[in-house]
């Protein structure tokens, strides 16, 4: 019998740590209250200490890029936007903008500016769930409720933008759906002065508190080397010190001429996550504020006759024939056409017509219109980028959202490809929790934002 | 049956009563529909005034399991799990169109429809449903749950 | 441009193709080369591509023109913090011999995308402490991302199977 501890005698024989019988194995997940969505730490236990964990992924699989083959590649949008699904506005611009640079197309001015606001507005949305969440299950239910009340305002802006609220396949390739409602800026503004509000309580009752500090400070690390080695972006490596941000270092629609910072802290625990998260939704709103000031109006269409017309009769009109000057008569479209007026697609809108479908009033009121829409519409034909591949990168609200896509020159993709920024802070998750005990576990995988979308695609 | 038909269905509707405004629910969440649940639970849409304000995040202690977003096929045999481990009185809630048909998900890994698997008791479609829609099936599965006959 | 000429000067024939295309930097390497070319990208100063921000494959065989050349092409996007520069690697395998040596070593996030490579395409990795399938069950027959498998042939573990 060799030497053996006091722990080991009182416990039997066998030793405590290190893969002996007497460690616990738990599973954590998959239906578990923390896992948002599911995934399952599947851990061992010597007491309350974590020895071992293995992280197992792939519950929410749904096929995202098999799926992404089957259509066109605007039908893509649709399930990109439950990639991510707490910011899906950021990745159905990526998947577009992906797209369009293998087309070569850059986009309008106000676009960029739409695109802009809008990501940002999902940025935020995205950390008040994160932060909201990781808090409820510490225990401060108040500020989960809180946020959720915050994200509901953003939601409300998102509505009336995009016509829902969560899967709002808004993107296109070569533009958006439609151009930006009348009030839109003073009622993000608005929006803003209240989540501003909510901020603050939650600063208030959060950033100070002793329980939140004691349960998130200096657990969770991970090293600055180890979270580049794993190749993790976006908060949780600014919360390692590492000031990098896809905005910034690779700047995409009008990043470039928008101010705003990039907070780090510097030692990767919980708590500077938390930190970093809470800073970047000032910052996002900062960004925001200052796109809605400099947003560009483009070119108004001169009237022909002055007043808008029925479309029923604008239809009878061109039926008749009397289609002179028919393209320059504004329509009373329906309210759900709101933003996709004439002359608010050529705002918004690539002007490339083998890209972007042509606005109603010329689909409706000229052939030319019509086949423009059929060429892009019936099956067989549709956008067709040239044969190549493409890569584009944004900044996704857990870090580097990239788009590879392939295309053979057809009218589907061949592959579309979605870089996930939630996978690696889930591959280096075992680095992060061995060695803490197991209710630190929750904190940390709370403050890693694992979207199940995003993850398994 | 006379007198004791009587009291037998005042009692049924006094417990169908308690019963359908004291619901725990197992909010089996999974995907982007989750984020329409925790909008319909928070203070906007608020869900506790129908009493089911407090989630149960145990099979043992919930009585309605709303499977809320898409079920995969690794994730079928814990869902059925779960609603095995649920006790009696039960009921489900398909919440979302994937978990009703499986949305437009029909590919290799997606469950097409929940019903499939697990019998259910309301469908709420939509791609993630509206509160209001989530609201409205929540009163629907009341009006069930009242209705329910005893048996003795 | 300047990686790419650096890249070829020092291994020659390794590299087989080189691309500029819309800003991207494409080299495609032999499959014997590609561990110490991902080193050299890796350690090399002026290079210093410290993260491998993607690893994915994509099957060519209904790629057309390509339907009879090398099957799968496995694709590495590295990115460099401190140079702020990408590059693309590929490496093309064949259906037949579908194996190429593991970059665990080099970047341990390699360790999970390998595995997704390998569950979603069925391309082994040389080397790898972990071959299990990532987002699949054990359980599931074929490769789904492969241009042969039907997109609806479901393989339940409960339920029926349409």
């Amino acid at each position: 019998m060799a030497q053996m501890t006091r722990r080991e005698f009182m416990l039997g024989e066998g030793s405590g740590t290190g893969g002996g019988p007497q460690n616990l194995h738990i599973g954590v997940g998959p239906a578990h209250p923390a896992m948002h969505g599911i995934i399952r730490i599947a851990s061992e236990l010597d007491g309350e200490t974590i020895v071992k964990a293995d992280v197992e992924i792939g519950y929410l699989h749904r096929a995202f890029e098999k799926d992404c083959e089957q259509g066109g590649w605007n039908n893509a949008i649709p399930y990109t936007d439950r990639l991510n699904y707490v910011s899906p506005l950021i990745n159905n611009f990526g998947y577009a903008s992906a797209v369009e640079k293998l087309l070569g197309v850059d986009v309008t001015e106000r676009c960029k500016y739409i695109r802009v606001i809008m990501s940002e507005i999902s940025r935020i949305c995205d950390h008040l769930t994160c932060v909201g969440a990781s808090a409820m299950e510490l225990g401060a239910f108040t500020v989960f409720l809180y946020m959720i009340k915050a994200r509901e305002f953003l939601w409300e802006l998102v509505e009336d933008v995009t016509g829902a609220r969560l899967t709002i396949s808004y993107g296109r390739v070569g533009g958006v759906k439609a151009d930006l409602p009348d009030g839109f800026a003073e009622k993000t503004l608005h929006a803003f002065k209240q989540t501003r509000e909510v901020l603050d309580e939650v600063h208030r009752l959060l950033t100070g508190n002793r329980i939140f500090m004691d349960r998130m400070v200096g657990v969770g690390v991970l090293s600055r080397e180890e979270t580049i080695a794993y190749a993790i972006t976006g908060p949780l490596l600014r919360a390692a010190g590492v000031p990098y941000d896809v905005r910034r270092a690779q700047p995409y629609y009008v990043y470039d001429r928008l101010e705003f910072e990039i907070p780090t802290q510097k030692d990767g625990d919980n708590y500077s996550r938390y930190l970093v998260r809470m800073a970047e939704m000032e910052q996002s709103m900062r960004i925001a504020e200052q796109a809605l000031a400099s947003i560009p109006s483009g070119p108004i269409n001169v009237d022909f006759e002055g007043r808008p017309i029925d479309p029923a009769a604008y239809v009878d009109r061109g039926k008749q024939g009397k289609t002179e000057g028919l393209l320059l008569v504004p329509i009373t479209l329906s309210p759900n056409l709101q933003g996709q007026q004439r002359d608010a697609a050529r705002r918004v809108n690539v002007a490339d017509k083998r890209v972007v479908l042509p606005p109603k009033e010329n689909a409706y009121g000229s052939i030319e219109g019509l086949m423009n829409h059929f060429m892009l519409i019936m099956e067989g034909y549709g956008i067709r980028p040239p044969a190549g591949e493409a890569y584009f990168p944004v900044e996704g609200a857990n870090g580097e959202l990239g788009f590879y896509v392939v295309s053979d020159g057809s009218d589907r993709p061949y592959r579309v490809r979605c870089r996930p920024p939630c996978l690696p802070p889930l591959a280096a998750l075992h680095r992060m929790i061995v060695g803490e005990m197991v209710a630190d576990l929750i904190p940390t995988f709370g403050s890693v934002n694992m979207i199940g979308g995003e993850l398994d695609r | 049956m006379g007198v004791g038909g009587f009291f037998t269905s005042k009692l049924d509707e006094a417990i169908g009563w308690a019963r359908k405004f004291s619901i725990f629910q197992y909010p089996f969440v999974t995907a982007c529909c989750g984020m329409e649940y925790m909008a319909t639970a928070c203070s906007h849409y608020d869900i506790d005034r129908f009493g089911a304000g407090l989630p149960r995040f145990s099979p043992r202690q919930a009585d309605v399991l709303f499977v809320v977003g898409t079920i995969s096929h690794k994730m079928a045999p814990v869902l059925k799990r779960i609603y095995d481990q649920m006790t009696e009185p039960k009921w489900v809630v398909a919440f979302g169109v994937c978990t009703c048909t499986g949305g437009f998900y029909d590919n290799y890994a997606t469950v097409q429809g929940i019903d499939t698997i697990i019998p259910v008791d309301i469908y709420i479609p939509g791609c993630p449903p509206r509160p209001e829609s989530v609201i409205d099936g929540l009163m629907k599965l009341q009006d069930k749950i009242a209705a329910q006959a005893q048996r003795y | 441009m300047a990686i790419l000429d650096e890249l070829r000067r020092r291994f020659g024939d390794a590299i087989v193709e080189t691309d500029d295309h819309r800003g991207d930097l494409t080299a495609v390497v032999a499959r014997a080369a590609l561990l110490s070319v991902l080193a050299h990208c890796r350690d090399e100063a002026a290079l210093a591509f410290d993260v491998l921000m993607d690893l994915t494959a994509v099957d060519y065989s209904k790629f057309p023109g390509r339907e009879d050349g090398p099957r799968f092409e496995v694709v590495y996007h590295l990115y460099s913090i401190a140079r702020n520069h990408r590059l693309r690697l590929k490496v093309r395998v064949d259906q037949d011999d579908a194996r190429v040596p593991t970059a665990v070593g080099l970047w341990p996030i390699a360790n999970w995308l390998e595995r997704e490579v390998w569950d979603m395409f069925g391309i082994r990795f040389e080397g790898h402490p972990d071959p299990r399938r990532l987002l699949l069950y054990e359980e599931f027959v074929g490769h789904p991302l492969r241009k042969d498998y039907p997109i609806n042939r479901r393989q339940p573990l409960v339920g029926p199977a349409s």
